[in-house]
């Protein structure tokens, strides 16, 4: 700038410092400009306008220019009329031209080397187009300046030049400001695309064991699939996020991974199992955090519902006997949606129980064994589906219709509901 | 103020809230006065640019845009009022600028903006 200002000094023009001191206002006004504005197009517009602004300029364009397309294609344009070219392409010979050029503005007239103006110098002519203006940045041909006659008739003098060029570098930065931008949502979205990938792999590995596990116990086939759909819809009843909800889903899938190394005459026994297998059997949630632990989850809470699904609120639970608020909440949740599991499908010793027996149950331990907002949460979502207030047939589905046409199950859902909101859960400090 | 320059009835009707608006116009057949605001920049000055293309899209050869209320042009308001210049040349309208300020008519000066069109009433 001060190399502008001593130009102007010496500049036999009056005027001289009052064209400089306008010249300034332009260029600080694109600095904030192209600074503030998130509006790409918007941004170059007025630029532009700006640039013309500042010296009088009758008519101009900025150009955006793809290495790709080996192409010059207009962002904004003034007075340059219909028949001005959207798009004129570039040789390889003049992307190099311009590069060695850098940001200087060079004379229509004297740059008839180019092939540019070979294909394109009828249209510039016929447009009284003066100057041509490389925008160079970090030495990438990011556009072009196409700049027309003054208003005044005088040809463009270096102090002129100067400022063009200097008001250029920043619309050439915007350009390349915009570049990056599009460059990183591209990369944003690969790698958004990588991890929905992902994750359908994750979920569909997470499945697949779960079927794995399952396949040990012939007579709960399918148990670890229906607790993590219990689990799903008890944390969808919670409002939690979408994300969290996958996370809960992916616990109830999880949760008895342990019992891979159970043998399968223990899991599988049609009789009430003695102390010693009891013990073998138990020790599945440690087992199961053990496994999971070393995996790298997207939801961090898994490994511990795997461990901690068989605790109670009263501390009667297992492994660790642990109180109410020592619980991880997905635990409870978990907890929940198998013991609701275990009590609606048949067992080697014992049938399921009917509806209203199992919602008594869950009456009964509410606040014992089971939080009672997850409690709710589960009678919640069934009697929206008795009631038919929710057309999703999710228990449905899962445990079939005469199940949830049990006569005065609504009614019987709604006391409950009614009976557990008053019941709070036990706090007990160890 | 530009009554003087108006003929025929329409400047009689001219009301106090027409006048203060940031952009009204009078109309007298062929010409079409368009009234700047206090600061011509991108905002203001495309509003004016707008109108001066209507009023030419209408039939009026005659543009004057009146600056008796502007304090300050920007560089974006000159390229705009540059646009206005080049498009009522390539519609066979002329342009005209009234009441426009010292420190703009300098302005316009040095840019070279006086070469294609009259100051009036300064």
């Amino acid at each position: 700038m001060n190399d502008l200002l001593n130009k102007t000094a010496e500049s036999p023009k009056t005027n001289g410092g009052s064209k400089i001191v306008h010249a300034f206002g332009a260029l600080a006004d694109l600095g904030a400009e192209v600074a503030n504005r998130s509006n790409f197009r918007d941004t170059i517009r007025t630029s532009l306008h700006l640039l013309l602004g500042s010296l009088g300029i009758m008519r101009g364009g900025v150009a955006r220019y793809s290495r790709f397309e080996g192409e010059l294609s207009l962002a904004a344009v003034r007075g340059l009329g219909d028949e001005f070219p959207l798009a004129i392409s570039l040789t390889r010979e003049d992307e190099r031209a311009f590069l060695e050029c850098g940001t200087r503005a060079l004379e229509v007239a004297d740059a008839r080397d180019l092939t540019l103006l070979s294909l394109s110098g009828w249209i510039l002519e016929a447009k009284d187009i003066e100057l041509i203006v490389p925008l160079v940045v970090h030495d990438e041909l990011l556009g072009m300046l196409f700049i027309g006659e003054k208003a005044s008739g005088e040809r463009y003098t270096t102090h002129d030049k100067d400022v063009i060029c200097a008001m250029g570098r920043h619309i050439g930065v915007a350009i390349s400001q915009r570049n990056l931008l599009t460059e990183l949502e591209r990369k944003a979205d690969e790698t958004r695309k990588l991890y929905d990938e992902m994750r359908t792999t994750y979920n569909d590995t997470v499945r697949a064991f779960a079927a794995a596990i399952d396949s040990k116990d012939k007579y709960t086939e399918g148990h670890s699939t229906r607790v993590g759909k219990y689990t799903e819809i008890i944390a969808r009843e919670l409002a939690w996020a979408e994300d969290e909800i996958e996370g809960a889903s992916v616990a109830g899938y999880l949760h008895d991974v342990g019992k891979l190394t159970v043998e399968r005459k223990i899991i599988n026994a049609p009789y009430k199992i003695d102390a010693k297998e009891s013990k073998e059997l138990n020790r599945h949630p440690a087992v199961g955090y053990e496994i999971l632990m070393p995996i790298h989850h997207p939801y961090a809470d898994v490994p511990l519902a795997a461990k901690y699904h068989h605790e109670r609120l009263d501390g009667r639970g297992y492994p660790d006997g642990l109180y109410d608020r020592e619980i991880p909440y997905i635990a409870k949740i978990v907890n929940l949606a198998d013991s609701f599991d275990a009590m609606t499908t048949d067992r080697p010793y014992k049938r399921r129980r009917s509806a209203p027996d199992v919602v008594e149950d869950l009456r009964r331990n509410s606040g014992l064994q089971f939080a009672p907002e997850i409690t709710s949460a589960l009678l919640r979502g069934l009697l929206r589906e008795t009631s038919g207030d929710s057309k999703n047939r999710r228990f449905r589905k899962l445990l079939g219709r005469d199940y949830m046409e049990t006569e005065n199950l609504t009614p019987l859902l709604r006391k409950t509901l009614d009976e557990i909101g008053t019941t709070q859960a036990i706090t007990l400090s160890v | 103020m530009i009554h003087d320059l108006e003929v025929g009835t329409a400047a009689a009707v001219v009301s106090e809230d027409v006048y203060f608006s940031p952009i009204a116009t009078l109309e007298v057949p062929h010409k079409a006065v368009v009234y700047a605001g206090d600061y011509l920049n991108k905002l203001s000055g495309e509003s004016v640019e707008r109108e001066c293309r209507q009023r030419m899209a209408e039939g009026a050869t005659e543009l004057i845009v009146d600056f008796s209320r502007t304090e300050i042009v920007n560089s974006i308001g000159v390229s705009i009022l540059l646009g206005v210049i080049d498009a009522a040349k390539s519609n066979g309208a002329t342009v005209a600028f009234a009441d426009v300020n010292e420190g703009t008519a300098e302005l316009f000066e040095m840019l070279g903006v006086t070469n294609h069109v009259r100051l009036i009433n300064n």
